[in-house]
């Protein structure tokens, strides 16, 4: 128990340290045109690599979890919110699954 | 002018109640869409041995998700609190990336007090959304995101922690892919819009499934890969389709 609990603060801390240095750190804007177009294309760049491969990985099998996703791309194609986009995409893996 | 004085402190508190709201607002998707997840993560350490309130506590305190499902998975499996530490760290060095980012993008004013506050609330989706904001982003507007996803985090993991089973394993597996869908909801819009944004996702998306399929290379730490696409990915962002001052 003492070994759990220790292992938890370790962890909230470890994960805190890097969300707060920087923004401790850098009260003014960086001057540098590549260093601020950079962070501005850091979003896009976290989202991608974040999103795929894991996503194929993210249910019981790969053609479910494909079935998803061809769903969540099509209907954030035509700009449909986050909750639609997420459920629909549940609602695909649910059915194919059923049946894979 | 006692009037005149008395009109600028309400329009500044609306401002800030409007902030929130905004935020608070933004913040609704996000805390249902990390139900699932923090649902599964609750199953997973009861499942594993954890006491709920330690489980809860976990997701109160960490509030990340790769960070804390990988930590936890290593207490379940009694590792060393070495190993903890340095596995949490690496997934977990992406937040720097981000901080940094929003560290331009807050009034830069905010207090240090503010930012060590804020700094707790980041996560990928919150960092997200409050990046793709069209102006300098507020205390108030940062609170109201974080609040509702922080909540449904930990109510998620309370509830899967408590009713270990009560969905049938199927719909626990549909589940699993909640979360990137929604990060497929949030880069397609500006991948269809700009260029640039379309190259940048596509090439964070090559280097990371480069990483992950390719021998030798997959060894690399899910933390590293993403670390290593983002840092690649933007830097030819950053090359090839410089920002100008006015629009940042």
């Amino acid at each position: 128990m003492i070994y759990s609990f220790t292992a938890v603060i370790i962890m909230a801390i470890v994960t805190y340290i890097p969300r707060v240095l920087p923004l401790a750190i850098f009260k003014k804007k960086l001057k540098s045109k590549f260093i601020s177009s950079f962070l501005f294309y850091v979003p896009f760049a976290v989202l991608g690599a974040m999103t795929f491969p894991d996503i194929l990985y993210s249910t019981n099998n790969i053609f479910s979890a494909t079935g998803g996703m061809i769903i969540a791309l099509i209907l954030a194609y035509f700009q449909k919110n986050l909750l639609t986009v997420a459920i629909s995409g549940i609602i695909a893996v649910y059915f194919i699954e059923l049946f894979i | 002018m006692q009037i005149f004085s008395l009109n600028i402190f309400s329009t500044i508190k609306n401002n800030y109640f409007n902030d929130f709201f905004r935020g608070f607002k933004s913040g609704i998707p996000i805390a249902l869409g990390y139900f699932p997840v923090s649902f599964t993560f609750g199953l997973m350490a009861v499942n594993g041995g954890l006491p709920v309130l330690l489980t809860v506590f976990i997701s109160l305190s960490n509030f990340t998700s790769a960070g804390q499902f990988a930590g936890t998975s290593l207490i379940i499996a009694n590792a060393p609190l070495f190993e903890i530490a340095l596995t949490t760290f690496i997934i977990n060095i992406r937040y720097m990336l981000m901080s940094l980012s929003l560290s331009q993008k807050i009034t830069s004013e905010m207090s240090l007090f503010k930012r060590h506050i804020i700094a707790f609330g980041i996560t990928d989706e919150i960092f997200a959304i409050a990046s793709l904001e069209k102006n300098n982003i507020s205390f108030s507007y940062m609170l109201g995101l974080i609040i509702t996803p922080f909540l449904g985090w930990a109510l998620g993991t309370a509830t899967g922690g408590i009713a270990c089973s009560i969905l049938p394993a199927k719909l626990q597996s549909a589940m699993g892919i909640a979360l990137y869908a929604m990060f497929i909801a949030l880069i397609i819009p500006p991948a269809k819009k700009s260029k640039a944004s379309l190259v940048v996702i596509t090439s964070g998306v090559l280097i990371s499934s480069i990483i992950k399929w390719c021998p030798f290379l997959h060894q690399i730490s899910t933390g590293f890969r993403i670390i290593i696409a983002t840092i690649i990915a933007s830097s030819i962002g950053a090359l090839f389709f410089p920002k100008g001052e006015e629009e940042l």
